[in-house]
This record gives structure tokens, sequence and C-alpha cells, in this order.
């Protein structure tokens, strides 16, 4: 629980920061083209690492399980623009069956 | 207060607009809220206070699977504030924008999230100040009350695996990926970031595949 609070507190106070430091520090001067690019793809980057590692798992070693399952289903609602709280609960749905049924 | 009839109509305009959208952030702030109270979640007063105060749906979903993937706060820590890292350019871009005092600034820039980021944009470059606080007001409530609602309803529901809720957190994150993916390079770096995290897993502790996947943003640094 205590470790829940410190997550709270240090991600709540770095993303205030982040988000008064322009405001504050730079006022209007951009940053350099080449800062600017990095930080437009750590999101990407960042997103697949989580897709990926969300889907196979916590532990070594890696583990294909009901959730590739779901996150398959998850990908086809996509393609046919399911909006996303849709394709969250695809997913899950489509693991829990897995589950029952015995699959992973 | 009593505010001036073109500030009082931008205001409202960026409320009305933001109404569609809050809904949606409304109910991905119940998932939010049903994955945090559930078992193996972050409980339900953090999370609530973390809709409250760092307001980054992505951000907070990357520490909540890193938390529940057994990763330390650390990780978890790093990981959140290196997706929320985007804010700083959009941060640079809109300073000359947000109106009044330096607090007041830093206040509204404290309400800028994707979504009343784009409903203050006027097109040309041009963002207006009152249209975005209007928009994120709104969409502040909307993720908020969403977290409380689902927290209470999360807190009924029990082991998230039986109904296949550990598999919500990676359809999430592709959600969230998909748009983002608008040309090759961020596709690369997407790719790149999957194929770091993937090899890393089976070696290092939760959560330190997810930062170390941040190297393949410096793709960027290669001129085109």
């Amino acid at each position: 629980m205590s470790e829940s609070w410190t997550i709270v507190i240090a991600v709540g106070a770095g993303t205030m920061a982040i988000k008064a430091a322009g405001p504050l520090l730079l006022g209007s001067r951009p940053l350099p083209a080449s800062v600017q690019r990095v930080v437009a793809l750590l999101a990407p980057a960042l997103l697949a690492a989580l897709v990926a590692t969300a889907a196979l798992g916590v532990g070594q070693p890696l583990l294909i399980d009901a959730r590739m399952i779901g996150l398959g289903a998850a990908a086809l609602a996509l393609v046919l623009r399911a909006p996303v709280l849709l394709v969250v609960v695809i997913a899950a749905a489509t693991a829990a069956v897995a589950r029952l049924i015995g699959l992973g | 207060m009593e505010l001036a009839p073109p500030i009082r109509f931008e205001l409202r305009r960026g409320a009305v607009t933001a109404i569609p959208l809050a809904i949606a952030v409304g109910l991905f702030g119940v998932s939010f809220g049903v994955l945090s109270a559930s078992t193996g979640g972050m409980g339900a007063l953090p999370a609530i206070v973390m809709s409250a105060t760092t307001f980054a749906g992505s951000a907070q979903f990357a520490a909540a699977s890193v938390l529940a993937g057994g990763g330390g706060p650390l990780t978890a820590i790093v990981a959140a504030l290196l997706l929320n890292a985007r804010y700083l350019p959009i941060g640079v871009s809109d300073a000359r924008v947000l109106v009044g005092a330096r607090r007041a600034r830093v206040g509204q820039a404290q309400l800028v999230v994707d979504e009343s980021w784009a409903i203050a944009a006027r097109g040309g470059g041009e963002f207006d100040a009152h249209r975005l606080v209007g928009a994120g007001v709104v969409l502040w409530c909307a993720w908020v009350a969403g977290t409380v609602i689902g927290v209470l309803g999360g807190e009924a529901l029990g082991d998230p695996a039986s109904l296949g809720l550990d598999a919500a957190f990676p359809a999430l994150f592709l959600a969230l990926l998909v748009p983002q993916l608008g040309g090759p390079r961020t596709i690369v770096a997407a790719v790149l970031g999957a194929a770091i995290a993937v090899a890393l897993v089976p070696f290092t502790p939760a959560g330190v595949p997810i930062i170390a996947a941040a190297a393949a943003a410096l793709i960027g640094l290669v001129r085109r």
C-alpha cells in the first residue's frame, strides 16, 4: 500500500512539474529539433513495449497465455474501428472465455 | 469573478465541445478504477488521488501495469514519467498562449491533456487558453468521477484474471498506440521498443524492459 502512495506522489509531482516547465522556465523558446524528435518517439516506443510486456508477461521465461488471445481479439476490434472501451471489454471477455474453456 | 462575454463564450465552447470526449474519458477512468481496486492493484484511494493529480491516462495505466506485473515503485515511476515527457514540448508550444499571472498560467498548463489540447487548437498553430480551460475542467471531472465509479465497482469484482482483466492492459496500450503511429519513424520506434522489451523480459525485473525500450526513441536523433 505504501508503494502505491510512493508512486502516486512521485508520478503526480513529476507530471505537474513537466506540465509547468514549459510556461515557467522555457517561455516561448522552442526545444531543439533533435530533442523534439526524440520526445515525440518516446510515447510510441513505450506504448509498444507496454503492449508486449503486458501481453507476454510477468516473468521469466516468456509466457504465452489467454492474454495473447485477448490481445488478438483487441487488434481485430481496432481494425474494425471499435471505440477504446469496447476494445478493452472485448479483450477481457475473450481472455475470460479462453480461460473458461481451458486455453492458456 | 465577472468574466467578459468573449471569455465566457470560449470557456463554454471548450466545455461543450469536450462533452462527447468526456464520456469516453469517463469510461476510460472507470477501467482505471476497476483495475486499480481489484486484487494486485494499487488500491482504491491511491487510484483516485492519482487521477486527480496526475490526470494522464496512459502514464497511470503504465504505472498500474508495472505494479501489477510485480515491478518495484521506482520502475513504475520512471516508466510513467517517460510517457508523460511528451507534455514538455507541448508545454513549450502552448506557453505563449496561456493568459494571466504566472500562477494562473501554471494552473492552465495542468489542464493540458491530449484531448483538451486538440479542442483548444484553432488551426494554423493558434490556441485559445479559455477554450483549453473549459475543456480541461470538464475532462478532469469526467476522469476523476469515472475513477471513483470504477473503484467502487472494482472492489466488488475480486480476482482480475478470472474476468480477463489482465488482458485489458495490453489491449488498452494497443488502442493507445495505434493513433500514435503517424509515420515510418514512429512505426520503427514502436517495433524497436517492443523488440527491446521482449528481449529483456526473461532477464530483468518487471518494469525495466519498458524503461529500456525508451532507448528506441533515440532513432529521432538521426536526421532524415
